[in-house]
């Protein structure tokens, strides 16, 4: 059986500007409404439909990402 | 859990504008050295928002070079150390306006270092002003009509330069984007080449990165990833310009 993988995200660190949104392949990612101590609105994902294909990590200008792999699954 | 991918080791976080693409380019060339096993690197910083970009470099060793003076710097830097992994980190306006002679005269030479030069088509630091490399018709701070070729010359493309004028034998000139994933693994891999060639002490390499610039362009992130897809990669074509020795063909 495949790995799973998942991506987590360290919003406090998001500046919103959404390249991940529009890169990822299955729109797990969506903008939310609230704000980050840093005064911008940040990135959730929905873990049902993300696949950790890591798209969001290549593109990502703040290191927000971090894309890990469940052992032994 | 085990963590496949997350911010490298030697990146830190930094505080540029939302959109701006220089914190993917640091984060590539972090994860290049790692890739590579370089362990005594340093970058000597252009002025502009390549210092600006300071913090991102985190754990790298710095040198900020006077403005347009960085391959120059570096030049004696490589001399003195050559043991050291060595790259410039400078804007467009840095290497290609203000220290063109520099930049030209370190590729002349082929001097053992990397130049990574972001082309943002602007000075951005100083709020967005016209560069040799702004697009025609590009409205800026000192071109609010937009540019006028007929008037202040035609986009400069150094690369295309030094890779076909005789007398010049630099060892890697590629031109990279970082607007989607392709074209950031694409200039990852030229990232490599480039510092791959300094370990075999090839020679010159000067990488270009295409780079969004949301804050000058008056765009919003997504619509200079368009901007750049759509017209700048047709005045500015990615690629490879200079192949490295034994990889032609």
């Amino acid at each position: 059986m495949a790995k799973k993988k998942m991506i987590t995200i360290d919003s406090a660190h998001c500046k919103a500007c959404q390249y991940c949104v529009d890169a990822c392949p299955k729109e797990a990612l969506v903008l939310r409404r609230e704000m980050n101590t840093a005064g911008y609105t940040y990135v959730q994902v929905d873990k049902e439909k993300c696949i950790g294909c890591g798209s969001c990590y290549i593109v990502c200008p703040d290191y927000v990402f971090t894309v890990m792999e469940e052992e032994g699954a | 859990m085990t963590i496949t991918k997350t911010k490298p080791a030697k990146t830190g976080y930094h505080n540029l504008c939302p959109g701006c693409g220089h914190g993917v380019i640091v984060r590539l060339i972090a994860e290049v050295f790692e890739e590579l096993g370089v362990e005594k690197e340093a970058v000597v910083l252009g002025v502009g928002c390549s210092c600006t970009a300071t913090p991102a470099f985190g754990a790298m060793d710095r040198f900020q070079a006077a403005h347009g003076r960085g391959t120059a710097t570096a030049t004696a830097i490589k001399r003195c150390r050559p043991e050291i992994t060595l790259f410039t980190y400078q804007g467009d306006g840095d290497a290609y306006v203000i220290g063109l002679s520099e930049t030209v005269n370190a590729a002349y030479r082929n001097e053992n270092f990397v130049a990574v030069v972001i082309n943002n088509n602007n000075f951005g630091m100083t709020g967005g002003q016209m560069s040799w490399t702004t697009m025609p018709g590009q409205v800026t701070e000192t071109s609010i009509h937009g540019r006028d070729c007929g008037y202040t010359g035609e986009p400069f493309h150094l690369p295309e330069i030094i890779s076909e004028i005789r007398g010049f034998h630099p060892a890697y000139v590629a031109r990279g984007a970082v607007y989607d994933v392709k074209s950031i693994n694409q200039t990852k891999k030229m990232l490599k080449n480039a510092f791959q060639a300094q370990l075999n002490n090839e020679g010159f390499s000067l990488v270009e990165i295409l780079s969004p610039c949301p804050t000058n362009w008056h765009m919003t992130p997504l619509q200079c990833k368009e901007h750049i897809e759509d017209e700048i990669v047709k005045e500015y074509p990615l690629g490879e310009l200079k192949v490295r020795k034994g990889e032609e063909g």
